[in-house]
C-alpha cells in the first residue's frame, strides 16, 4: 500500500526471466535422451545446484520445462542436464548442438538428503531415466566415499540400449567399493545379466536396514514397487526418499501446477521422505 | 532452408474454415512467404503434387470418393490438421445420421438414385490418425495462426481443452445462465473461440464441441433448472458437433 | 462488533466523487464498481459518478440478478463476477518483458477481498521467489475498502473470519449508511491514506454515528445466511480424500472452471511461447489457468487427474485443507463467488458440510 515509485524492470531479478546458457557439449545417450553440458552465455550464471535439484530449462519460442540436474556439482558454472525427449522442448533440447542458446533458471527444488545417511550404507534404485537425479547423488557420495558404508546401485531400464551413461556405469561396477547391478525389462542380443524388474536385484542384494538409506527415482510405478519392497526388506519409511514428478510450469511456486495433496512439488520436493508421500500416493489421481 | 509445404483440402463442407485461412489479412503474405501453399483451391488455381509437410482438412467424410481421398491425404500428409466442427465433429450434415437418409435425399434431389453417399457422416479421425484438430464452426483465425506459427517453430499447438467459461471470465463477459440471459453450452463447449458468441449477448451453441472430459449431458439439469423445455435442450445439443468421439450421436428425429 | 477505529471522518455522496477526483488527479488508475451487462463489474472509472448508484445485486447458488434499491446506496452489491485479482495478477502477462504499471487505486474493496488480497500476498510474496511484477503492482496500489453492511445470499466471510468489517489492509475504509442521509464514515489505516483523507470535504462523525455503524456491522454478521463448518476444515479435508462425496459432486459439476476464475485468491497460472510465423519473435507469457482444465496435471507420463471428481477434489481441498499447508492460511476468504457463478449451482459451504456430517458417527 505504499506508493513505492519507480518502474518494474524484467531482468536477471525477474524470477521467470531465464539466464542465456549456451550448449557446449552434447552426448546422445540413448535413442531418445541426450545429456547436454550448459555454460553461462554472459557473465550471469545460476548458484551450485545440489544434488537432486532441477533447472528450468528453455527453448525460445518453444517453450520451457523442469529438467533434473545430472552431472556433479561444479565451480565453473556449467551445467550438465540429461534430457529424454517426450515432447516438443525436450526434443528441441536433445537435438540441440553445440553452440545452441538454451535459457535456464534454477537450481530449484529440494534434492537429496544425503546428510541423514552419513556413516551408514546408501542404495541407490533408479530407473531409466530416474538415473539423471541419482548420478549427482552417487558422484557426490563418491567424492566422500570414506564418510559412508556400503554404496550399491541398481539400475532398470526397458532394454540394455536404454541404460543411461553405459561407460559410467560399468566403471562404476569395476570399482570394489560400488556395488553395481543393471537390469532390463526385456533382453536383446548380448544382453547376459538380469531380466526384470529393478526390485529383482534388490532381493539378491544383502541390506542392513538399520544402516542403510534409499535414494529412488524412477516411473511412480517403479518407486511405489521398490518402496514396498524395502518396507519389507525392515528399512524405515523414513529411510526411503523418493523424487516425483509433477506438471511444472514455474519451479517457483507461483503456478499451482505441481501440487501434491499438501506439496507444491517444485519447493516441498521434487524429493521426499516416503513416510512423507506415502499416504499420498496411494490415493488415486490426487 | 526450404520453406514447409502447405495444402488445404475440402470435403463436405461449406469453406468457411478455408476461407478463414484468407480472412488473415494482415499475416496472410506473412504465411505466404512462411510455407509453400502447393493445394488450396479456395485460394489458388496451383494445384502442386505432394508430399506435403502440413496438410489442413475441412469438412467431414459423407461420401466413399471422400473416405479414399482422406486416406490418400494422410499418406501424403507430414502433419494432418482436422479443421472445423465438420472435420472434426461431423458438421451439421451430421444430423442426418440416424434418421432417414433415402427420404431426405428424396426430398432434395431429382434423381436420388445418382447420389453416393455413406451411411453414416463421420469426422476426419474416424478414418485416419489426425494430429491436431481446431474446433469450431468457423474456426478461429487466431487460432489457425497460433497453430501455424507452433508447427512452423517446433512448439506443441497450444490447443484449449477446457470450456468456453474461462474465456467468458478472462474477457470479462458475464455469465450468461447465472444472469439468466441464455442458455448456453459454454460449460461443455471447447474453448478456442475467445468467447465470442457470450460476448455479443448469445449463448454459446456449442460449435466447438465438447470440452476435453466434458458430459455434454450435464448441462441439462442446469438448463432444465432454468426453465428451458427439454425439447429446446435437445435441439441445442443437437448442433453441428453430434459425431464428436464420445457422443452419442442423435439424428435430427422428432424436430426434424 | 468493535471496528476499533479512530474517530471517523464522514463524507457525503459528493465526497466519493472528489475522492475519486484526487486519486486520478495523483496519477493513480482508479478501479471501482461499475454496472455493466447485468452485473457489478470491476472497471477503471474516471469519476465517480460511474459507480453504481442504488443497484443490488440478489444472489444464490448459480444466479445473480440486478435491481434497483429503494435507497442510493453505492457498495450494497456481493459476489460480482470479478475481483481485484485480475489487477494485481492479470490475465495474461509478459514475463520476458519490462512493464511500467500505472499506480492503481481501488476503490470499494470488500473485506472478503482485502483477505483475498492478503492471501495473494502470501502467495507471491513468499521467500525466496517473490514475484516483483505482482509486488509492483500490489504495493502501488491506494485502497479503499467498504465494510460490508448488507451481506449477499451467498456471502459467509464471518465464518471464514475475514468480514464483514474491515480489519486492516486498507488506505481508507467506508462504512456506507443510508439512513438518516447518504454518507460514508470514513478512517484511515495507514498515512497515505490519512494524507488523502485530509484533502477531502469532511466532517467528525458523531460518537452516535459510529456507534451506530458498528450496530448495523454486528447486524450483518449475525444475519449472514452461509457458513463454513465450524471445524479444523484442514483436518477435514485431509480425511475426506477417499471420500464418496467427490463422485456425487462430480455429477453434478460441470468441470467448467468458472469457480477459479471468479475465486479472488486462485492464482494459478501456465506458461505459454508465441511466435511469429517466421520464429523471429519470441515471446513468454503467463496466463491463468484452472486445476479443472484437463491439460492441468499432464506429465510425459500421463495425467495424473483425469476425472472430474479429481479435479473437484483438488480445488475444494487446496481451497480449505492444503492452501495451510502451503501458505499458512485458508485460501477461502468468504466471498461467496464460486456459489453465485457456477452454473451448477455447487455450494462450497454445503459440501463442506457434507464431509464433516459423513463423519458424524451413525
Amino acid at each position: 500500500m505504499t506508493a513505492a515509485r519507480g518502474a518494474v524492470r524484467a531482468g536477471p531479478r525477474d524470477a521467470m526471466a531465464p539466464l542465456e546458457y549456451t550448449v557446449v557439449h552434447r552426448r546422445t545417450e540413448t535413442r531418445d535422451t541426450a545429456t547436454l553440458t550448459l555454460a553461462p552465455a554472459a557473465g550471469a550464471r545460476t548458484d551450485p545446484a545440489r544434488p537432486g535439484q532441477f533447472t528450468m530449462l528453455s527453448v525460445a519460442g518453444v517453450g520451457e520445462i523442469p529438467v533434473s540436474i545430472s552431472g556433479a556439482e561444479r565451480l565453473d558454472g556449467r551445467i550438465v542436464q540429461t534430457v529424454r525427449d517426450v515432447g516438443a522442448v525436450s526434443g528441441a533440447l536433445c537435438r540441440m548442438p553445440v553452440g545452441g542458446a538454451v535459457g535456464v533458471r534454477g537450481p530449484y527444488g529440494r534434492g537429496w538428503d544425503l546428510r541423514s545417511a552419513l556413516g551408514g550404507d546408501l542404495l541407490v534404485m533408479a530407473g531409466g531415466i530416474g538415473l539423471a537425479p541419482l548420478r549427482p547423488l552417487v558422484l557426490t557420495a563418491l567424492s566422500l566415499r570414506v564418510r559412508f558404508g556400503r554404496i550399491v546401485v541398481l539400475v532398470g531400464a526397458r532394454t540394455a540400449a536404454d541404460l543411461l551413461y553405459p561407460l559410467q556405469v560399468a566403471a562404476w561396477a569395476r570399482r570394489r567399493d560400488l556395488e553395481v547391478e543393471s537390469t532390463v525389462d526385456r533382453a536383446t542380443p548380448g544382453w547376459a545379466r538380469p531380466v526384470g524388474l529393478v526390485t529383482e536385484p534388490l532381493a539378491r542384494t544383502r541390506l542392513d536396514p538399520e544402516r542403510t538409506t534409499a535414494f529412488l527415482c524412477g516411473p511412480e510405478a517403479m518407486m511405489k514397487a521398490s518402496a514396498a519392497a524395502l518396507l519389507e526388506r525392515g528399512l524405515a519409511p523414513a529411510r526411503i526418499q523418493v523424487s516425483l514428478e509433477r506438471n511444472m510450469q514455474c519451479g517457483i511456486g507461483w503456478c499451482g501446477h505441481c501440487q501434491l495433496g499438501p506439496y507444491l512439488l517444485c519447493c516441498q520436493g521434487p524429493v521426499h521422505r516416503w513416510d512423507a508421500v506415502a499416504d499420498l500416493l496411494d490415493i488415486e489421481e490426487l | 532452408m526450404r520453406r514447409p509445404s502447405l495444402a488445404v483440402w475440402k470435403l463436405t463442407s461449406c469453406d468457411g474454415c478455408q476461407l478463414t485461412l484468407l480472412d488473415c489479412e494482415d499475416e496472410l503474405l506473412d504465411i505466404a512467404d512462411a510455407v509453400e501453399i502447393r493445394h488450396f483451391p479456395e485460394a489458388t488455381r496451383r494445384d502442386l503434387p505432394g508430399p506435403f509437410d502440413v496438410s489442413l482438412v475441412e469438412g467431414s467424410i459423407s461420401t466413399p470418393a471422400e473416405a479414399e481421398r482422406i486416406r490418400r491425404i494422410r499418406e501424403e500428409s507430414g502433419v494432418l490438421v482436422a479443421i472445423g466442427a465438420c472435420a472434426t465433429a461431423g458438421g451439421y450434415q451430421a444430423l442426418r445420421n440416424g434418421a432417414d437418409l433415402e427420404a431426405f435425399q428424396r426430398i432434395v434431389y431429382p434423381r436420388p438414385e445418382a447420389i453416393r453417399s455413406l451411411d453414416r457422416v463421420s469426422p476426419v479421425a474416424a478414418h485416419v490418425e489426425v494430429d491436431y484438430e481446431l474446433h469450431g464452426c468457423p474456426i478461429d483465425r487466431r487460432a489457425l495462426l497460433g497453430l501455424l506459427s507452433a508447427l512452423l517453430n517446433g512448439r506443441r499447438p497450444d490447443l484449449p481443452a477446457g470450456s468456453v467459461c474461462a474465456e467468458c471470465k478472462q474477457r470479462g463477459v458475464n455469465c450468461l445462465l447465472v444472469l439468466g440471459r441464455a442458455p448456453c453450452l459454454g460449460p461443455v463447449t471447447r474453448a478456442g473461440c475467445g468467447a465470442l458468441c457470450p460476448a455479443y449477448d448469445r449463448g454459446c451453441y456449442g460449435c466447438a464441441g465438447p470440452a476435453e472430459s466434458a458430459r455434454p449431458e450435464a448441462i441439462v439439469p442446469v438448463l432444465r433448472r432454468r426453465g428451458h423445455g427439454d425439447a429446446a435442450i435437445r435441439r441445442l445439443l443437437r448442433g453441428c458437433t453430434t459425431a464428436a468421439p464420445g457422443r452419442d450421436s442423435e439424428g435430427a428425429d422428432d424436430d426434424a | 462488533m468493535r471496528t476499533h477505529r479512530p474517530a471517523p471522518a464522514v463524507i457525503d455522496r459528493n465526497g466519493l466523487d472528489q475522492l475519486v477526483k484526487l486519486l486520478i488527479a495523483d496519477g493513480r488508475t482508479v478501479i471501482g464498481p461499475v454496472e455493466r451487462d447485468g452485473a457489478i463489474v470491476l472497471d477503471e472509472i474516471e469519476s465517480g459518478a460511474e459507480l453504481p448508484d442504488g443497484v443490488g445485486a440478489e444472489t444464490g447458488p448459480g444466479r445473480y440478478r440486478l435491481h434497483r434499491r429503494a435507497d442510493r446506496a453505492v457498495f450494497n452489491h456481493a459476489a460480482g463476477p470479478q475481483s481485484w485479482k485480475r489487477f494485481v495478477h492479470p490475465v495474461r502477462q509478459r514475463v520476458d518483458a519490462p512493464e511500467e504499471p500505472r499506480p492503481l487505486a481501488f476503490i470499494g474493496v470488500r473485506p472478503c477481498d482485502l483477505a483475498a488480497l492478503s492471501v495473494l500476498d502470501g502467495v507471491f510474496g513468499a521467500a525466496p521467489h517473490p514475484d516483483r511484477r505482482y509486488q509492483a503492482r500490489r504495493d502501488r496500489a491506494f485502497v479503499v475498502a467498504v465494510d460490508c453492511v448488507e451481506p449477499g445470499a451467498t456471502c459467509f466471510c464471518a465464518s471464514a473470519g475475514t468480514g464483514p468489517a474491515a480489519t486492516g489492509g486498507y488506505d481508507l475504509v467506508l462504512t456506507e449508511r443510508v439512513e438518516g442521509g447518504h454518507r460514508f464514515l470514513v478512517s484511515a489505516g495507514t498515512v497515505e491514506g490519512e494524507e488523502v483523507l485530509e484533502r477531502l470535504t469532511r466532517r467528525n462523525a458523531t460518537r452516535e454515528e459510529a456507534a451506530e455503524a458498528d450496530r448495523a456491522l454486528r447486524g450483518a454478521a449475525e444475519s449472514m445466511e452461509r457458513s463454513l463448518p465450524a471445524t479444523d476444515l484442514r483436518a477435514l479435508l485431509a480425511r475426506s480424500r477417499r471420500s464418496e462425496r467427490w463422485q456425487e459432486i462430480a455429477d453434478r459439476c460441470l468441470a467448467c472452471a468458472n469457480c477459479t476464475m471468479v475465486c479472488p485468491t486462485c492464482f494459478c497460472t501456465t506458461v505459454e511461447d508465441v511466435t511469429d510465423l517466421r520464429g523471429g519473435r519470441a515471446e513468454r507469457w503467463r496466463r491463468w489457468d484452472s486445476c479443472f482444465d484437463p491439460d492441468f496435471s499432464y506429465t510425459a507420463g500421463g495425467t495424473v487427474r483425469t476425472s472430474v471428481a479429481s479435479r473437484y477434489r483438488q480445488w475444494m481441498s487446496h481451497k480449505l485443507g492444503t492452501w495451510h499447508d502451503q501458505f499458512g492460511t485458508s485460501g477461502c476468504v468468504g466471498c461467496g463467488r464460486c456459489i453465485a457463478w457456477c452454473p451448477a449451482g455447487i455450494d462450497i459451504t454445503a459440501e463442506a458440510a457434507a464431509l464433516a456430517r459423513e463423519e458424524e458417527p451413525r
